[in-house]
């Protein structure tokens, strides 16, 4: 009982914030919302006895993706109502794919057949995280290895399309030349005649 | 899955360790030399590194079929025979683009070890034996390459290229996901040999699994640009950097067609009668957008993305024959067209020079300053329009024998019809080399490597279309593994 109800009120706000993403008019509340969004179902992956993937999804997506979501969103400076503007044109072809596509769905999961049975590795009294570590690190080895190369391909191609070298003209700040300032460098006395300054 | 039982043969996967310890080797000495000479040095060392693991690799051509990590990878001659020609196809843009990268300020060690990256993950797609490994490989090569078209920074066009590239491929990523997963809660395994298994026990089969693999069919048809989703194909083509554009030509989608061909004959052969269907629409429509979309085109580039989308549609073909010889058709069909596109990729990046663009207008008179050049780059186009003694020719031979086998004489007929439509955007070029007149000077100097690229190409179209046997027998042992 408590269980269920538990479950509702995590699916309800799940589904209140995802909605909110949506139609929220400022985009820094989307982010949060998205946020709200994640906690929930993590919770929902508590209940269900999925302990691994609740934790990753709070420390992965509401600790890293959401938080870089926020600063993408906050300091490029983006006029989501210009974006807006466009959208409205092309929403009755959106709402037509969208519409085929749900029908071609549901036509396939009406003849959707789910078996009753349950797989007995989750029946297994293990954590899960250890039934998870255990697997990525033997058999799993490779795609693991792999997804660590592909990390590092991310990475290097941040780098490459983002750092430029110094260009002439440009302002660094060089701390020792601050701290060594002088009084004398840097003010500036004068005069001004009493009733001229602006 | 206890320790006990764990399958692993490292000895399998020394071309794959080489290529990624090469590949993070490159980027720290550019990270520590990043001056002219270090440049040099990556670059050189890069090329060396392809060649030795090639050689490497073509030691296990023709061996048994092993498979190590519980089947996640399979080596087997058709592994092997795939990568060769990955390499082939990595290492010729590389070598040949040397000057074009000094000369547009992008000599970067990254672009080389970004271009290893990619090479990389084609390897792992053409080695997979499950659906984990082919994405994480599908997933390497074209993050790498969505860098590579961005690579000239300054340059809006490239920005653009990146970026669509990046977009589009991340919505096919996401179709061929969603197409795994179906398949994945209709089959319950994701290895290729536990679907085959389950499909071919005649067990009950959920009509969610046909849209799974129509679904993995379309992220494919993506990576590969064939119509109807090639839309990014000629934009990408125009505003990736010209050695980025060799390259993309030839080795991504000869990764791609090594991943179709592990997942569709490895896991989904029991349901060719339902696939085969969108094959061939798909190739229809592939020689036709490639028919007649690039006759229109002014710039060689677009128009070679345009070819590239016909030559798939004939690859498709052979697919869609399902037979054996459609099957040693498509991949001899893809072993021509590598040396076809490198060769005519080389003249693209060599005649780049201030005047002379990439405007196909911009080629007349080609001949009357450089009869040699002229003729040769005449023989890539005849051989891309299919005419003997060519090796293109040979390529569309064993395609249409193949169709004309599996009783599919009316898409053969149409892809006779579309490859004389073909013919005439090819032969253009030739026109303007031969009959017309230019006030522009062809005064390029032709650099050693480029000279060495564009024999070894011409010789291959040249002697592949006398002789052919040589190459036929290699692709025949390659697609063995599949026939059994």
């Amino acid at each position: 009982m408590v269980e269920q109800l538990t479950f509702y009120l995590f699916a309800l706000v799940a589904v209140v914030a995802a909605l909110r993403v949506i139609t929220a008019r400022n985009p820094v509340h989307s982010v949060l919302f998205l946020v709200l969004t994640f906690f929930s179902m993590s919770g929902i992956f508590v209940l269900l006895g999925a302990e691994f993937l609740a934790a990753i999804l709070i420390m992965v997506y509401m600790g890293a993706v959401a938080i870089l979501f926020l600063f993408v969103v906050m300091m490029l400076d983006v006029d989501f109502t210009q974006l807006r503007k466009g959208a409205i044109n092309h929403l009755p072809l959106g709402i037509a794919v969208g519409i085929v596509i749900l029908v071609e769905l549901a036509a396939v999961a009406m003849n959707l057949h789910l078996s009753g049975e349950v797989n007995p590795a989750l029946v297994e009294q293990v954590p899960n995280t250890m039934a998870i570590g255990k697997i990525l690190y033997t058999k799993y080895l490779f795609p693991f290895e792999i997804a660590s190369i592909v990390l590092l391909v991310a990475l290097v191609g941040a780098v490459v399309l983002t750092l430029r070298k110094p260009r002439p003209g440009l302002k660094r700040q060089v701390i020792s030349e601050q701290l060594a300032r002088t009084r004398e460098q840097s003010v500036e006395m004068k005069k001004v005649a009493s009733g001229e300054g602006a | 899955m206890s320790a006990q039982t764990l399958d692993i043969n490292l000895s399998l996967l020394v071309p794959e360790i080489l290529i990624s310890l090469l590949a993070m080797a490159l980027l720290l000495l550019t990270a520590w030399r990043s001056d002219a000479g270090g440049q040099k040095l990556v670059r050189m060392i890069s090329a060396i590194g392809i060649i030795v693991v090639a050689v490497i690799t073509l030691g296990s051509f023709g061996t048994m079929t092993e498979t190590t990590f519980d089947g996640l990878f399979i080596n087997d001659a058709f592994s092997v025979y795939m990568k060769l020609l990955l390499f082939i196809s990595t290492l010729f843009p590389l070598v040949m683009s040397w000057d074009y990268l000094v000369k547009n300020g992008i000599d970067k060690g990254e672009y080389q070890v970004l271009s290893l990256f990619a090479l990389l993950g084609g390897m792992i797609m053409a080695s997979s034996g499950d659906f984990m490994t082919l994405y994480l490989g599908l997933e390497l090569m074209s993050l790498s390459i969505y860098v590579l078209a961005a690579f000239r920074r300054d340059d809006v066009r490239s920005n653009e290229a990146g970026l669509k590239y990046f977009i589009l491929g991340s919505l096919a990523s996401g179709l061929l996901l969603y197409g795994i997963t179906l398949v994945y809660g209709n089959v319950g395994s994701t290895s290729f040999s536990e679907i085959h298994a389950h499909l071919a026990s005649g067990a009950h089969l959920g009509e969610s699994l046909s849209v799974g693999i129509i679904l993995i069919l379309s992220g494919f048809a993506f990576k590969i640009a064939a119509a109807p989703f090639h839309m990014w194909s000629p934009d990408v083509y125009q505003g990736a950097p010209t050695s980025v554009t060799a390259f993309m030509g030839a080795m991504p989608k000869i990764a791609a067609f090594a991943g179709i061909y592990r997942i569709f004959l490895d896991a989904f052969i029991p349901l060719f009668h339902e696939w085969g269907m969108v094959l061939k629409l798909l190739a229809l429509l592939s020689l036709a957008v490639g028919a007649f979309a690039a006759i229109a085109q002014t710039n060689i580039k677009r128009m070679l993305a345009y070819s590239s989308i016909g030559h798939v549609g004939y690859a498709l073909i052979g697919l869609a024959a399902g037979n054996q010889a459609g099957f040693e058709a498509v991949i001899t069909y893809l072993s021509i067209y590598i040396f076809m596109n490198i060769g005519v990729f080389c003249f693209v990046l060599m005649l780049n020079q201030d005047g002379i663009g990439e405007e196909i207008e911009d080629y007349k008179g080609l001949s009357s300053q450089r009869p040699i050049l002229a003729f040769v780059l005449a023989l890539f186009m005849f051989s891309m329009a299919g005419i003997p003694p060519l090796a293109g020719f040979i390529g569309k031979l064993v395609i249409f024998k193949a169709a004309v086998e599996a009783d599919l004489i009316g898409l053969a007929a149409v892809g006779i019809l579309f490859s004389a439509v073909g013919a005439f955007y090819y032969l253009r070029i030739v026109k303007f080399m031969y009959f017309d007149t230019t006030e522009s000077q062809f005064g390029m100097t032709v650099s050693p490597i480029s000279k060495a690229v564009i024999a070894i190409t011409s010789a291959v179209v040249i002697v592949f279309g006398i002789f052919p046997g040589a190459l036929l027998e290699w692709v025949a042992i390659s697609v063995k593994p599949f026939i059994s």
